[in-house]
């Protein structure tokens, strides 16, 4: 795009007939083929499609329809079905698969007028924090080209934050729109589990994946989710309750607003000028009239080890659908078992196939009451935790990520990018709806660029216009 | 509660579960697999700590009731659309090696 300007003003201009959706469109595709070399944010941009929804929204404008994001590109992360384009979810094993069929938050982007442009990369299916594990491309900070964007939904943010696109869509499993959104110096919501569709959306975790927008800006961003939110019949764990309209912001200030500041969340251990920048941001909410109220979430300490439990064993069981014989690669092998042992070696990367085991073994027969029945029952308690929180406050404020965006290859050992999600993991388990925005800038500890971090805010179930008012009040401290 | 945490000795027989996962390891792989899984285990392990004697089991957050569609017969996928993605097909079906011969 290259032109910064807010997505209301820019469907105002396509609804008033001053710009067309095609123009914005073909604008966006250019702009993308020339400066997105070093960045990598797309996996494949599918100018032909983008052009040929850009004029369905043009026919409809002509036929008289106002729409909420008419003509706004939205760039989609490539975990989401987009009926006749390669849906490949950054691994080899879907690098030639073409989606029969689109995404139901897809769809609801075009229902609002928004253009699905390109398909953005990610960690492979979408397991990582930095999306060095995809197998199809690299993509890079736009901020800063030698540190990562964050992942999984690491495409999604950095096309924002490099002005390719206003709006893209990611996913969130246990911190993948929040952490990128930090590192790269945007806002990303993850909503409430069940508040948008996943049909679509190719499943890692079942039970934790919500589909979720990223934006320059909170108005921005709830444009996005006012168009996605919803039930849909095709999602039997989409949720059967009017979503309220975000978009629409009354709030100046925080009066009256209690914000909980969680006890184990406290910043001692970050290093000093990242504790400096959440510590201005916690001083600024007191300032915009908030109360600042200590919580505690005496759980939340087992949530990495129930989430490294329950997150795998999902994917273990989700993609087992991956065995070379309805879609995607094959290989070759003596016999039926053989084929599918091949096909799995061959098309999955390390992560996804340490995933897979660490869920296997999860699961498997003497270990499942004592891993998985067990991170269960902890979450039962984790989720607990947060509610009694939220009788002492409207919502929680925390880091989102306890450094900035990173260098490639500094996490060689899994468990240190496991760690990225400390912040988010926790509140995925709960289910609660939640976003990162920016709140200031520390120096690389490398070489002193400011580097963007991340407050991230969390509100009760379904609370997603509190969460996005407070958001929005806080933007424009 | 922070075990030792690259002692491949916890136990995990890695070829097996990558057996039940379907999933071919060269030695390389089932090695750091190895290492991995009892890492990570051993960080997973602090979980027994937490008492959850009472504690019901939380499959996903949301509270909702079992959903059923009207019985109404509705198009699926045509068959040429689901089969364009498939790796190998033959007479308008998806070709899969013989299954019974190891049984015999």
């Amino acid at each position: 795009m290259a032109q910064t300007t807010t997505v209301a003003a820019l469907a105002a201009s396509v609804n008033a007939r001053e710009r067309s959706a095609r123009e914005i469109a073909q604008a966006a595709l250019a702009d993308a083929a020339a400066r997105d070399g070093a960045i990598g944010a797309f996996l494949a941009l599918n100018e032909d499609v983008t052009l040929a929804w850009a004029e369905s929204i043009d026919a409809r404008i002509s036929a008289g329809e106002q729409l909420p994001l008419a003509g706004v590109p939205v760039a989609i992360k490539d975990n989401l079905a987009l009926a006749g384009t390669r849906t490949t979810c950054g691994s080899k094993m879907l690098e030639n698969w073409v989606a029969p069929y689109t995404a139901t938050a897809v769809e609801r982007v075009l229902r609002a007028g928004g253009v699905p442009f390109g398909k953005t990369n990610l960690d492979e299916f979408a397991m990582g924090s930095s999306c060095e594990n995809s197998a199809l491309g690299v993509t890079r900070n736009p901020l800063h080209l030698e540190r990562v964007p964050g992942g999984s939904s690491g495409g999604s943010a950095a096309a924002v934050a490099a002005d390719l696109t206003p709006l893209s869509l990611g996913s969130d499993t246990g911190g993948s729109i929040r952490e990128p959104a930090a590192f790269c110096g945007i806002v990303g919501l993850k909503p409430t589990y069940g508040r948008v569709s996943r049909y679509g959306l190719i499943a890692f975790a079942s039970s934790l994946d919500q589909i979720g927008p990223f934006g320059r800006s909170v108005a921005d961003v709830a444009l996005l989710y006012d168009a996605i939110a919803g039930k849909d019949p095709r999602d039997a764990t989409s949720v059967d309750r009017p979503a309220e309209a975000t978009s629409v912001f009354t709030r100046q200030d925080l009066r009256g607003m209690r914000i909980g500041i969680v006890s184990e969340f406290g910043l001692d251990a970050l290093e000093p000028s990242v504790r400096a920048v959440y510590e201005a941001a916690y001083a600024d909410l007191l300032r915009l009239g908030a109360e600042l109220v200590d919580v505690t979430l005496p759980t939340a300490r087992y949530a990495l080890a129930t989430y490294y439990l329950l997150a795998p064993a999902e994917a273990s069981s989700n993609l087992a659908r991956f065995d070379g014989i309805r879609y995607g690669l094959r290989v070759a092998g003596d016999d039926v078992g053989d084929l599918y042992e091949k096909t799995r070696a061959a098309g999955f990367g390390p992560e996804v196939k340490r995933r897979i085991l660490i869920g296997t073994h999860a699961l498997s027969s003497g270990y499942y009451d004592a891993y998985y029945v067990k991170a269960q029952k902890a979450r039962t308690l984790i989720a607990a935790d947060f509610a009694k929180a939220f009788q002492a406050c409207d919502i929680i404020a925390s880091p989102a990520a306890s450094t900035t965006a990173f260098a490639f290859q500094a996490k060689k050992d899994p468990y240190s990018m496991y760690l990225m999600d400390y912040y988010t993991i926790p509140i995925s388990l709960a289910g609660l709806p939640s976003l990162s925005q920016p709140c200031g800038f520390a120096p690389d500890p490398l070489d002193g660029t400011p580097m963007p971090l991340g407050l991230q805010l969390a509100a009760p179930l379904f609370e997603e216009r509190r969460l996005l008012e407070v958001a929005r009040v806080f933007e424009a401290r | 509660m922070q075990q030792s945490s690259s002692s491949p000795s916890s136990g995990i027989d890695v070829r097996y579960v990558a057996k039940l996962a379907r999933l071919a390891l060269d030695d390389a792989e089932a090695e750091r697999y190895a290492v991995d899984l009892a890492a990570l285990f051993a960080h997973v392990d602090e979980l027994a700590g937490l008492p959850t004697d009472d504690v019901a089991a939380t499959a996903q957050v949301i509270a909702g009731e079992n959903v059923m569609r009207a019985d109404q017969r509705q198009p699926g996928l045509a068959r040429d659309v689901f089969l364009a993605g498939a790796p190998d097909t033959q007479l308008g079906m998806v070709r899969v090696p013989r299954i019974l011969a190891e049984a015999e």
